[in-house]
């Protein structure tokens, strides 16, 4: 019992102090009172149905869903391509691309965005379909990252026996390649997606007339504090979670099957 | 791989037989179509394939790990390679149940990979590469991965079920027991060499080289020069043939504890080991500086320490190439 004492006294603080400002965006987004601070009153579900009554804020969260799924596809499916090629084939230079394309993660959002904003000034509108390439540019190296591992000796293998059983290249690709690693593309696109719905900068500085929802809460905030802001962070809250637990249900099903050799 | 040439008679069942490194594994890559070959030729039959493409070269691999794909069913497996040559499912289905039931496993068909043992993987493998009716069947290392009891019943099998094929099976192993088990020829491989190739009964009788000798099974080499049908040995003169190039193998089972017709004394030998190995016992001694073993019943074993007259039987040494 004792040897569990100093490991609780470290973990229990630090995840209050992960948790706590959670756990109180959440309460006061239930409370009855015009601004959201101590002591809580209620609880009152009023805010949820002042925010989704709000058009602005149903409007935002359409153009924060399709924005996550169609960037998170695009991600996962050039992630696949690239790792597919790098790692079954013979690429003059394959490090500096391996290098090229992970590099994304290193640089800050914010350089990301402004960089996209005067590169496409004049040529393609603040609109959502450049928050998507915004999101593309972010989440691939992502992507790529959990999805190129995959093409390890084993996956080659299956590759191989398929081949050796008269499967044409696209034969091999579509029934054997994309289906083995089922779980590790849910997996990727997840991230992408919950990524993608709660990214704040890029999606600022080039969604123009169209805001997502994170840049909606933003400007919430900006008329001062109330519980509506609450509502809105804690209904984005609840997608990401729903998403989190839903992957690890789709994956760990698989995984609890036995090894996936 | 060293200038190399094997012809492999249509429905046979060949092993490949080697130490890793030997070659063996490239060789049957090669079979395969995995790996071109940098010069030469494959031919199949009366048919160049050498440069022929896995896909459409009328092989079929049972790999080492089995490569069987997780996503897919029992049946799934096993109709792949009919399903994409566009078989119809009707056909598919009957074929695929034909496969299971000659490897034993007649209604796994709806079960998951995942949920199969060691033993049920390699037969799922051997069916999904015999129901594509190959010309020849390339097994890498099949029985590698199973304990012994299973790989002796596999051994069986893999013989019987080629015996009832009829279809050509190459075998590829390090396991000497196992080669000599299910073969009809062995070829034994060394740095990218065939060093002997023949049925397994005259390979261990009459290896052709020293390398040969000493890998299949255990063996007394003497360093030997020739006349015409002996060989002069430091255990002095004995038969031998064939002329070799510079030693005679005698195997330990050739060494005898008495007299028997035909045989020659080799001398008087001090044991220094004797194992106890069930239905036989090994022993290994001396005759002056000379190190010899030999094989005999447990009943007969002289004990350490003890020094006894040894011969050897008639036609037991054989001269080796170098």
């Amino acid at each position: 019992m004792r040897r569990w004492l100093l490991p609780m006294a470290v973990l229990l603080p630090m995840l209050v102090f992960i948790y706590l400002p959670v756990a109180v965006l959440v309460l006061f987004s239930l409370h009855d009172g015009r601004v959201p601070v101590p002591p809580f009153e209620g609880p009152t579900l009023e805010w949820y149905g002042r925010v989704l009554a709000n058009p602005k804020v149903v409007q935002a969260t359409l153009a924060s869903v399709g924005v996550a799924v169609v960037s998170a596809a695009i991600s996962v499916a050039l992630a696949t391509l690239a790792g597919w090629g790098l790692a079954r084939h013979r690429v003059p230079g394959r490090r500096w691309i391996e290098a090229a394309i992970l590099m994304p993660l290193t640089v800050s959002y914010l350089v990301v965005g402004l960089g996209l904003m005067v590169a496409w000034s004049g040529v393609i509108p603040k609109s959502l379909p450049l928050v998507v390439i915004g999101h593309v540019v972010l989440n691939l190296p992502l992507a790529f990252a959990i999805l190129y591992v995959q093409f390890d000796r084993d996956q080659a293998r299956l590759e191989m026996a398929a081949r050796d059983l008269g499967a044409t290249e696209a034969q091999v690709f579509w029934r054997v390649t994309i289906p083995s690693l089922r779980v590790a593309l849910i997996a990727a696109f997840a991230l992408c997606f919950t990524f993608s719905w709660d990214e704040f900068i890029v999606a600022f500085l080039l969604s123009g007339f169209d805001p997502t929802l994170p840049v909606v809460i933003w400007s919430l905030l900006r008329t001062g504090l109330d519980p509506q802001t609450n509502a809105a962070g804690t209904l984005v809250f609840l997608v990401s979670i729903v998403g989190v637990v839903l992957v690890e249900l789709l994956t760990h099903r698989k995984r609890a099957r036995g090894p996936i050799v | 791989m060293d200038d190399l040439s094997l012809d492999i008679p249509a429905g046979s069942y060949v092993v490949l037989l080697g130490a890793s490194g030997s070659g063996k594994t490239t060789l049957l890559s090669i079979l395969g179509g995995f790996t071109p070959p940098t010069s030469g030729a494959v031919w199949l039959g009366d048919q160049d394939i050498t440069l022929m493409p896995p896909a459409r070269r009328p092989t079929a691999t049972v790999f080492q790990d089995y490569a069987l794909f997780p996503h897919m069913t029992v049946a799934g497996n096993v109709g792949f390679g009919l399903s994409v040559r566009g078989t119809a499912k009707a056909e598919i289905a009957a074929k695929v149940d034909a496969a299971l039931a000659m490897v034993g496993l007649q209604g796994f068909g709806p079960r998951r990979i995942t949920e199969a043992s060691g033993g049920q993987r390699q037969r799922i493998a051997l069916a999904r590469a015999l129901v594509t009716e190959p010309a020849m069947l390339l097994l890498d290392e099949p029985l590698g991965a199973l304990d012994l009891n299973l790989r002796r019943q596999m051994q069986d099998e893999l013989r019987a079920l080629q015996r009832r094929e009829g279809r050509t099976f190459v075998h590829v192993t390090h396991d000497q027991e196992e080669a000599m088990a299910v073969a009809d020829m062995i070829v034994i491989m060394n740095a990218g060499r065939i060093e002997d190739h023949g049925p397994p009964e005259r390979v261990y009788a009459k290896p052709r080289t020293r390398f040969a000798a000493g890998f299949m099974g255990e063996s007394n080499i003497l360093d030997a020069s020739f006349g015409p049908d002996w060989a002069d040995t430091a255990l002095g003169r004995i038969p031998a043939v064939p002329q070799g190039g510079g030693a005679v193998a005698i195997r330990p089972e050739s060494v005898l504890l008495s007299d028997a017709p035909g045989s020659v004394p080799l001398g008087m030998l001090t044991v220094t080991e004797r194992v106890f190995q069930g239905a036989f016992a090994r022993v290994a001694g001396r005759i002056g500086a000379t190190e010899l073993r030999l094989r005999c019943t447990p009943h007969d074993a002289p004990e350490a320490g003890a020094t006894v007259p040894v011969h050897l039987a008639a036609g037991g040494a054989v001269g080796l190439a170098d």
